[in-house]
């Protein structure tokens, strides 16, 4: 079947590159068959994709390691649910992703605009083609999946142990979901500049893409951040690592995009700024690809060495290059269609928070970039760590917030000072009481950043309830509907803007945990011995036993030898156990004279054990000291080396993991009291309800009511005129 | 062998899809009034508008003036938009007129 598999991708690539020439050969020639016959090859394109990776699935599945690929990053004891979500672990399998979910994308989008921008549609097709074409090059030359081994070993690697964790193996289909989703609205933008046709049309076209990239690309930073938090056994979500970083990015500039394109369309203004945010997004989105595969800086997310690097450089200064002389070509069609009539108003608002954005995405882009900066300025490699990018990036986050909370209040054009002081009067006096309580009744002023964080937290908070609250009011006076029916009916309605306002909640919530966990966090690092205790923060905690298991780790993994710690805590009278532990994975080196030694040399993971609450988490890691049974397995190797004993060798491995039970020596525990941290993981919930409320389509039905009200409106005043 | 013939197979397949409009006869989609389509969205995205003007002003953050001046300009632009529709389709009057 890996035949087949290589043949789809070469026939995809074909396609791709049918899809690019007949496309700009309708455009140029006004022959719409082709533009049609364009868009059916990159139909085919997605099914030779998804043909191609149910065949290296299917192989998965199956572990059958004459396939590379299985080979490498599965095995026979992994579950079954890493063995199928194993294939982005490498690659040549993320390369496979990418190209699946761009021509889902584009099939999606090109059939939704199948009778709309006649003019724009071409191009973006042959964007979107060109680059599926790029990225099945890539593969064809330099990582096919499809690598076949001459001689299959009986067993496969298995797949990276850090890697197996639920969050981490949807992070990978969420983050390139976002990469990719952006490539959309970038390929339509292309399109708009080529044609000069720089209306809002293209943008009201793929503002949902936009935003289901923006979606998936919050969603799996989030799920990175939490496998960060319960598998790396530091205790942290955000390490301001530069694969991280990478993800961010992007991130924080399409955020801009989705704020700055409502003015486009509703002035006709900031269109060059729009056009190189989008540039900005997709290109960062790139970079993103490239340096989780580079090796280039050096990350904790970075798997694997890469042999698509220079390539995928040059690829990524191509696009940037073109799309800078494209706009650049254009300025005189990206000419705004309005002035600004005040500095407080909505627009204005957006442009100011647009800046914020994009001046925090310049700060992670400088501290990210700035070993590479100073190496060949220097010639030394230096780097900034978590401190520089919090001094530079908490002033901003605090406008951020300010804003996020005075924008949704701010009319559009202008606003008045007595409908100024109507929308802010009970949202300034709920920070007030907020400020007040904070100081009286907690801690928050030891860190004075965080008391503003606070602070703004509630302003936000405040001026959205007060938003719902005076719309559900409204609506209520109209039809006469109850409190809940008017507040569902005015959110379904209205879905674009209160699903909006529901993420700026989901935002401030997550500031919340950040600004909590980030400013008061407890920690103690402490070797104890069964029997002993340490206090942290109120919390009595005590070692009373160790555990061993041997393939019965509970969080899933299928790692062999599972060794870790009971621990008893109380505070204030409440009772219960902690079970941190740590998976060891053993190493393929192991050798027949050394077949015992193997099993507690490869990998090991941290299986975080953790109390979550509202209030803060009690966190908990263990690192087994296996000194005491260096000498057992010294002495099990001499036994056993060279002896077929492969039957033998689990009750070997078996019987040592009893013996550190029995005999548990000290072991090293890292314990944290993380306040508010919970808010984190919440917000971010928050923030994917309210992206869902505004992604959600408005029923037909309802469309055609509301369409016939205006027309019937509009057409009124028609007659008049 | 396999994968010759793998490759022979699937450029068939998506010969067969992407020749199929190229066909003489095979225009219809091409004739799809895409200019309609485009004015239709538009003349949505312009009643949205128009609801949020509204919901401004019940909300209290547009003053009666302001809501008036706003709301003219956004219906003479969905007027503008309505006679390029009429235009298309002469024949096709909005029932609301």
């Amino acid at each position: 079947m890996a035949a087949v598999g290589s043949a789809c991708l070469l026939v995809g690539l074909l396609a791709a590159l049918y899809a690019v020439g007949s496309a700009l050969y309708g455009a140029r020639t006004g022959r719409r068959q082709w533009v049609v016959s364009s868009r059916r090859a990159m139909y085919a394109l997605a099914g030779l994709t998804v043909g191609a990776t149910a065949i290296i699935q299917a192989a998965y599945y199956r572990s059958d390691f004459s396939f590379a690929l299985v080979a490498e990053n599965s095995s026979t004891t992994t579950p079954l649910f890493y063995k199928l979500t194993a294939l982005w672990s490498s690659q040549a399998g993320s390369l496979l992703l990418w190209v699946l979910l761009l021509s889902l994308f584009s099939s999606a989008v090109l059939f939704s605009t199948r009778r709309r921008h006649r003019e724009i549609a071409p191009y973006a097709t042959a964007v979107l083609a060109g680059l599926a074409a790029v990225f099945a090059s890539l593969m064809l030359v330099y990582a096919s999946p499809f690598e076949v081994l001459v001689n299959p070993p009986v067993e496969g690697s298995g797949l990276n142990p850090l890697l197996r964790h639920p969050a981490m193996m949807i992070h990978p289909t969420m983050l390139y979901s976002g990469y990719v989703g952006f490539s959309v609205p970038f390929a339509f933008a292309v399109g708009a500049l080529i044609t000069r046709r720089t209306g809002a049309d293209w943008i009201r076209s793929t503002r949902r893409y936009t935003l289901i990239a923006w979606t998936f690309l919050g969603f799996g930073i989030m799920l990175g951040a939490l496998w960060s938090y319960s598998e790396l056994g530091w205790g942290g979500y955000w390490a301001w690592d530069p694969v991280e970083n990478a993800s961010l990015m992007p991130w924080l500039t399409g955020t801009a995009f989705l704020h700055s394109i409502m003015v486009q369309e509703r002035r006709g203004m900031l269109k060059v700024w729009n056009a190189s945010l989008i540039v900005a997004t997709f290109v960062l989105a790139l970079l993103g690809t490239f340096l989780v595969r580079s090796g280039i800086l050096e990350s904790i997310h970075a798997f694997g060495a890469s042999t698509i690097g220079t390539p995928f450089l040059i690829f990524i200064g191509v696009v940037l290059a073109g799309s800078v002389a494209l706009i650049l070509s254009r300025l005189g069609d990206l000419r705004t269609e309005a002035r600004l009539d005040s500095l407080l108003s909505r627009e204005a608002f957006f442009l100011l928070n647009n800046l914020v954005l994009v001046g925090i995405c310049f700060v992670i882009f400088w501290g990210t970039f700035f070993p590479l900066i100073s190496e060949a300025v220097t010639g030394t490699r230096a780097s900034v760590g978590p401190p520089w990018f919090n001094r530079y990036s908490t002033p901003l986050v605090l406008v951020l917030v300010l804003l996020s909370g005075v924008g949704p209040v701010i009319a559009w054009r202008r606003v008045t000072a007595s409908s100024l002081r109507r929308a802010f009067l009970v949202p300034v006096a709920a920070t007030a009481v907020t400020l007040v309580a904070l100081l009286l009744f907690t801690s928050a002023a030891e860190s004075t950043a965080s008391l503003i964080m606070f602070c703004l937290v509630a302003f936000v908070i405040s001026v959205v309830g007060q938003e719902f609250a005076r719309g559900a009011a409204g609506r209520r006076t109209m039809t006469g509907e109850g409190r809940v029916a008017a507040l569902f009916g005015l959110v379904a309605r209205n879905r674009r803007r209160y699903g909006g306002y529901i993420v700026h909640v989901g935002i401030a919530l997550l500031i919340v945990g950040v600004a909590g966990s980030s400013a008061f966090p407890e920690q103690r690092d402490v070797r104890l011995a069964p029997g002993q205790s340490m206090e942290l923060e109120g919390y009595r905690l005590t070692y009373r036993e160790a555990t061993a298991r041997i393939l019965d780790d509970r969080s899933g993994t299928g790692a062999p030898i599972t060794l870790g710690a009971i621990i008893d805590v109380e505070k204030d009278g409440e009772r219960f156990q902690l079970s941190p532990s740590r998976n060891y994975f053993g190493s393929n080196a192991a050798s027949a004279e050394r077949p015992v030694a193997g099993f507690f040399e490869g990998e090991a993971t941290s299986e975080v054990d953790l109390r979550w609450g509202l209030s803060h988490d009690l966190w908990s890691a263990v690192r087994p000291d296996l000194g005491v049974l260096d000498e057992a397995v010294r002495d099990a190797d001499r036994r056993f080396a060279g002896a077929e004993f492969r039957e033998a060798q689990g009750l070997v491995v078996a019987a040592l993991a009893e013996r550190y039970r029995r005999q548990a020596p000290p072991a090293q525990f890292r314990t944290l009291v993380s306040p508010l941290v919970a808010w984190i993981w919440i917000g971010g919930g928050v923030m994917l309800l309210g992206a869902l409320t505004a992604l959600w389509p408005t029923p037909d039905g309802r469309q055609r009511r509301v369409r016939s009200l205006y027309a019937a409106r509009v057409g009124r005043e028609l007659s008049r005129a | 062998m396999e994968y010759a013939l793998a490759v022979i197979v699937l450029l068939g397949v998506v010969a067969l899809v992407v020749a199929a409009p190229l066909r003489p006869g095979a225009e219809a989609e091409a004739k799809e009034d895409a200019r309609r389509a485009e004015l239709e969205a538009a003349k949505e995205a312009k009643y949205r508008e128009i609801r949020d003007a509204e919901l401004d002003l019940r909300m209290g953050k547009l003053s009666e003036a302001d809501h008036r001046v706003t709301d003219r300009e956004l219906r003479e632009q969905a007027i503008t938009i309505l006679r390029e529709l009429d235009e298309l389709a002469p024949e096709e009057q909005p029932a609301a007129r």
